[in-house]
């Protein structure tokens, strides 16, 4: 009872009419653990991450995240965690000052806090002489690190990413993930998604999903193990071609 | 109040940012006002006119005259039989044609009444009715010149003078009857409500359509918030068009400001909470800015064509005045000629105001109804 788990989900289920997009998911993610959330496109990844976010509501099943149930207290969920969607979600016709000053407004933080955060942002990503420059006009990796940033400008204690490193390249790749080492350094709870099997090695646990259901669920390397695969791409695909 | 407040500032300077909303804001309703002031005339002008004069005499070259003076006719061809005039209604080129018969001065002069025939191409109502009208009271009015005139000594004894009914004309609110002091104002209050309009209907589904809405879903931000984020930016911006269009009929065309112009500023803050409110709603409803844009010019068009702006809203069947009612630029309208031209007050345009107000209500009910964090 002590460690309270940062996301539990029991027989989590969402129907759209006859179709069951994700079906019964049943698992739980410890504090300061990243975990890896695999499957392939249209497996149901992100309809199980919209119903843990608040996004979209479960047909059945139960869920807490951060300890608050995604029937009745979505808007509580909302303040403890952070979310950067597939699609770049920042504002490209903001500067990217402005748009760290926007999201922590929006998430009621004070203006001291505000700059603070600003300054820490932007000299750990070493957007200084591009502070004042819109976002819409820098490389799409630097983009993808400062939406990670933002989504993390209110200290939440989950941050959910959802393919977070989809057309990046490999040396941009490896510098996110440094972010996402550091964040969980801090405790923070890292749920992320992503089709990189070099990605899903750096997990602390992964779950595969294969239509709707969550097939497989351990470490790395147990599940080598369990499927007498040499690499995490060996298991994947014995999963998702059978 | 602190997240509303940066809201409010990220729309503001998006928009500063969007090279085609400050044009818009500007040049577009100026010369909107100007081109539509002068265009969206009702007064019947340049009528064509085709003669045919069968009758080579003094008093039909007189008459004839006498509508050429008037600006309202242009003598486009005198044909020689009434078939060419036919011909020349049939291809289009003239609006009324006038037969002047044989002998018309002749039998005039016999105490025999003259017949003058108007042939009306009604296809346009208007111009047909009015032109046809205007005809009558210039042939009128030649009778009456030559029966005092010309022959006082044919009809003055004989004539029992039975006194006529004469009507004389004062016209209140717009002496010269100057069309312009009557469209502009109206022209003004649609052109901001339909600007305030089409730019919030396309603001949220923008933000859907590049994804950044679900951003924002995933914060704690309330609904309402949200809503008057978006609302504030844009009702600023409403005020500034009708600053512009105001001062523009002023210098332009010199619009009467005879009212308290408190009351229009007051009315337009009520009209556009309404106007933002279902703009915000069709964003609410629609996936891209296409559908968004298409869904509000549905809207517009209704509400500009039954507004009063260009036809007069008495003039329409009884279900169609009852469907003016909801339709904000009516009021808009009505309110700008009232308190303008005729300088009404505040319980002269009380029914405007509740109305617009309970429109407002509704729609932003739908507007923070609409707005779904969870799908």
């Amino acid at each position: 009872m002590t460690t309270i788990k940062a996301i539990e989900a029991n027989l989590l289920t969402k129907r759209f009419g006859s179709f069951t997009a994700v079906d019964a998911i049943t698992f739980d993610v410890q504090q300061g653990e990243i975990f890896g959330f695999l499957g392939a496109n249209g497996a149901g990844k992100t309809t199980a991450i919209k119903m843990l976010i608040g996004l979209s509501r479960p047909t059945d099943g139960q869920a807490k995240v951060a300890g608050f149930d995604v029937y009745r207290q979505t808007e509580q969920i909302k303040n403890h965690i952070g979310y950067m969607s597939q699609r770049f979600s920042l504002y490209e016709d903001l500067t990217v000052k402005q748009n760290i000053r926007f999201y922590g407004g929006i998430y009621g933080l004070s203006r001291r806090e505000i700059k603070t955060k600003t300054e820490e942002i932007v000299s750990n990503l070493e957007l200084r002489d591009y502070s004042n420059k819109v976002v819409g006009a820098l490389p799409l990796g630097w983009k993808q690190r400062l939406a990670f940033a933002v989504a993390g400008v209110h200290d939440p204690k989950i941050i959910f990413l959802d393919e977070p490193t989809g057309g990046v390249d490999p040396a941009t790749r490896r510098q996110f993930w440094e972010m996402i080492y550091a964040a969980a350094n801090q405790g923070v709870t890292i749920f992320v998604t992503t089709h990189y099997m070099d990605e899903a090695e750096y997990c602390d646990r992964i779950s595969i999903m294969v239509d709707g259901k969550i097939e497989a669920l351990d470490s790395p390397r147990n599940l080598k193990i369990q499927f007498e695969a040499k690499s995490m791409d060996d298991v994947f695909i014995k999963l998702a071609r059978a | 109040m602190y997240r509303l407040f940066h809201i409010v500032q990220k729309e503001f300077i998006q928009i500063a940012r969007n090279k085609a909303i400050l044009p818009l804001m500007t040049v577009v309703p100026i010369v909107q006002l100007i081109v539509l002031t002068f265009a969206a005339n009702n007064e019947v002008k340049n009528v064509q006119l085709a003669i045919v004069n069968h009758d080579q005499s003094t008093y039909a070259r007189q008459l004839i005259q006498k509508i050429q003076v008037s600006d309202r006719f242009i003598l486009v061809s005198t044909p020689r039989s009434s078939k060419e005039a036919d011909a020349l209604m049939q291809g289009g080129e003239v609006d009324i044609v006038l037969t002047i018969p044989p002998k018309f001065e002749k039998r005039f002069y016999q105490l025999k009444s003259g017949k003058i025939q108007l042939l009306v191409n009604a296809i346009n109502g208007q111009q047909a009715t009015v032109g046809a009208s205007y005809l009558s009271s210039i042939i009128q009015s030649f009778n009456k010149e030559i029966r005092s005139d010309a022959a006082p000594q044919l009809f003055v004894q004989k004539v029992n003078p039975i006194p006529r009914i004469e009507t004389t004309n004062s016209y209140w609110y717009n002496q010269d009857l100057d069309y312009k002091y009557f469209m502009a104002p109206g022209i003004m209050g649609e052109l901001v409500t339909i600007l305030v309009m089409l730019l919030t209907a396309m603001n949220i589904v923008r933000e859907r359509e590049i994804g950044t809405i679900e951003q924002i879903n995933v914060t704690p931000i309330k609904k309402w918030q949200f809503i008057l984020g978006k609302m504030i930016p844009f009702l600023i911006i409403g005020f500034v068009l009708l600053t512009i269009g105001l001062t523009a009929g002023k210098l332009i065309f010199d619009v009467p400001f005879r009212g308290n112009l408190g009351i229009i500023f007051a009315y337009c803050l009520v009209n556009l909470m309404a106007v933002l409110g279902l703009g915000l709603f069709i964003s609410n409803l629609s996936n891209t800015q296409q559908q968004a844009m298409f869904t509000t010019f549905f809207f517009v068009i209704i509400f500009i064509l039954m507004s009063g702006l260009f036809t007069p809203i008495e003039s329409m069947p009884k279900w169609a005045q009852y469907l003016t009612i909801p339709n904000p630029i009516a009021h808009f309208v009505n309110v700008m000629r009232s308190v303008l031209l005729k300088g009404s007050g505040f319980s002269d345009v009380w029914f405007n105001f509740w109305v617009t107000g309970i429109l407002a209500i509704i729609f932003n009910t739908l507007a923070v109804w609409s707005y779904r964090k969870v799908s």
